[in-house]
């Protein structure tokens, strides 16, 4: 394993199209439910519960077994219901994998345009890492795209922002232990932990005709 | 009978199998891809209408398509639709998250991902524009997504913007200083705009235009003319 590669996976300058996702951030906000740093905690904590956990999970299993791709890009489409976020993953999934080719020699069953969590286990592969390593960026990928969005979205101070992440960082490795203990599972076992009203915010984002962040 | 050929069934006709491992299809683009170009600018300065300009200008003799990047998601789609200047699917839009310059310079992957599907949808182009978000005047395009960048700014925006520089003034392949016919009525002079330009960007051009005057930005679309012939 290489720490060093581990941290150019999950920084958020590569340029695997992150920057333009919001992770659902800017239909709450734009809602009204997400105003100032406590409901950025809550939402940071219910997304790591839930997409966190998921996206953890496919990306370790991914890692751990590069010829379940096709299988566990079918799962995460099961368990996104939401055809706009589909969209977004998948879009995310495909310019992560500009990303990695640049890098690495990637897999070639990982297609063109996977779901996100199966192109990051499938970079993580070719670059050598575990399924847990794996599992810790893509839990830490879900709370700091939304958390840098915030800063953007509502002027939140900074430091206040990253005051949380620190918070959040041990409850972060908690999940992607748990999702990498289970990436051997067969893919209806594995996580499906879900948010609803992301789902239906993720629809109506789609819609707007001024948006600053494509989900 | 040919190794090639055999037959499977009396109802079948005979066939052959492609060689394995070897792609039957044609490719999919012959010759080179399109020439990319990006059109960057300060917020108003006029991009978009640059952009319907040249698509006026080149439409019937390039096979061109054009990637926005403006936060109103089909506004600046729906311009070029509104003025007759392109079909709808000849255009996409990137979203930015509230950076510009990222989705241009630093994460260039939204827009190389719209410039593939334009070409896998539409078949090989010879121009592909690229507009950016309004932005300012630090903003230019990586050359990982464009060969050559155009950056405009306008008179309205005072005749000082050409002295203070910063990179797409001073680096862009093309300046175009826009809205020339306000001048009078804002108090800027051109010649000072001129002077300063040249003073920034040594031997680089730099044109003047009133798209409101000429409604195919003569000078600009000539520029882009010479490119694309250069290229052949």
């Amino acid at each position: 394993m290489s720490l060093a590669t581990l941290l150019l996976l999950a920084d958020g300058r590569l340029p695997s199209g992150g920057h333009a996702h919001s992770g659902g951030l800017e239909a709450q906000v734009a809602a009204g439910r997400v105003k100032e740093i406590s409901g950025l905690d809550g939402f940071l904590r219910g997304k790591l519960a839930t997409g966190g956990l998921v996206s953890a999970a496919f990306a370790a299993a991914a890692c751990a077994d590069v010829t379940r791709f096709s299988e566990l890009d079918l799962g995460l489409d099961a368990r996104t219901p939401s055809p706009g976020l589909r969209r977004a993953s998948r879009a995310q999934g495909r310019a992560l994998l500009r990303a990695g080719r640049a890098m690495w020699t990637l897999p070639a069953a990982v297609g063109r345009e996977p779901h996100q969590p199966v192109a990051l286990g499938a970079l993580a592969a070719a670059a050598g890492l575990s399924p847990v390593e794996v599992a810790v960026a893509a839990a830490h990928g879900s709370i700091t795209g939304p958390a840098s969005a915030a800063v953007r979205l509502l002027g939140l101070d900074p430091y206040a922002v990253h005051a949380l992440l620190a918070r959040l960082a041990p409850e972060c490795d908690r999940v992607a232990a748990v999702a990498a203990e289970r990436s051997g599972d067969p893919v209806d076992e594995l996580p499906a932990a879900g948010a609803p009203l992301l789902d239906i915010g993720a629809e109506h984002h789609a819609t707007w005709e001024v948006r600053l962040f494509a989900s | 009978m040919h190794p090639d050929l055999h037959e499977h069934g009396p109802d079948e006709t005979p066939h052959t199998h492609p060689e394995p491992g070897v792609d039957p299809h044609a490719p999919l683009h012959t010759g080179a891809r399109a020439l990319r170009v990006g059109i960057g600018g300060p917020v108003g300065s006029g991009k978009t209408a640059l952009v319907a300009a040249l698509c006026r200008a080149l439409g019937a003799e390039l096979r061109l398509a054009v990637v926005t990047n403006d936060i109103y998601t089909t506004e600046d789609a729906d311009f070029l639709l509104r003025n007759g200047v392109l079909p709808a699917e000849r255009i996409r839009a990137v979203e930015t998250g509230c950076c510009p310059h990222t989705a241009i310079r630093d994460d260039i992957s939204a827009n190389l991902d719209a410039v593939e599907d334009l070409e896998a949808a539409l078949g090989p182009l010879d121009l592909v524009l690229v507009e950016s978000g309004g932005d300012n005047l630090t903003a230019t395009f990586s050359k990982g997504l464009i060969d050559q960048q155009i950056f405009v700014v306008d008179v309205a925006g005072g005749d000082k913007v050409p002295r203070k520089g910063g990179p797409g003034v001073t680096t862009a392949d093309l300046l175009v200083i826009n809205k020339t016919d306000l001048a009078p009525l804002v108090g800027a002079d051109l010649s000072v705009m001129e002077r300063d330009a040249a003073a920034r960007r040594g031997d680089l051009p730099t044109v003047f235009l009133s798209l409101a005057e000429d409604k195919a930005a003569t000078p600009v679309a000539s520029w882009i003319r010479g490119l694309v012939a250069s290229r052949v």
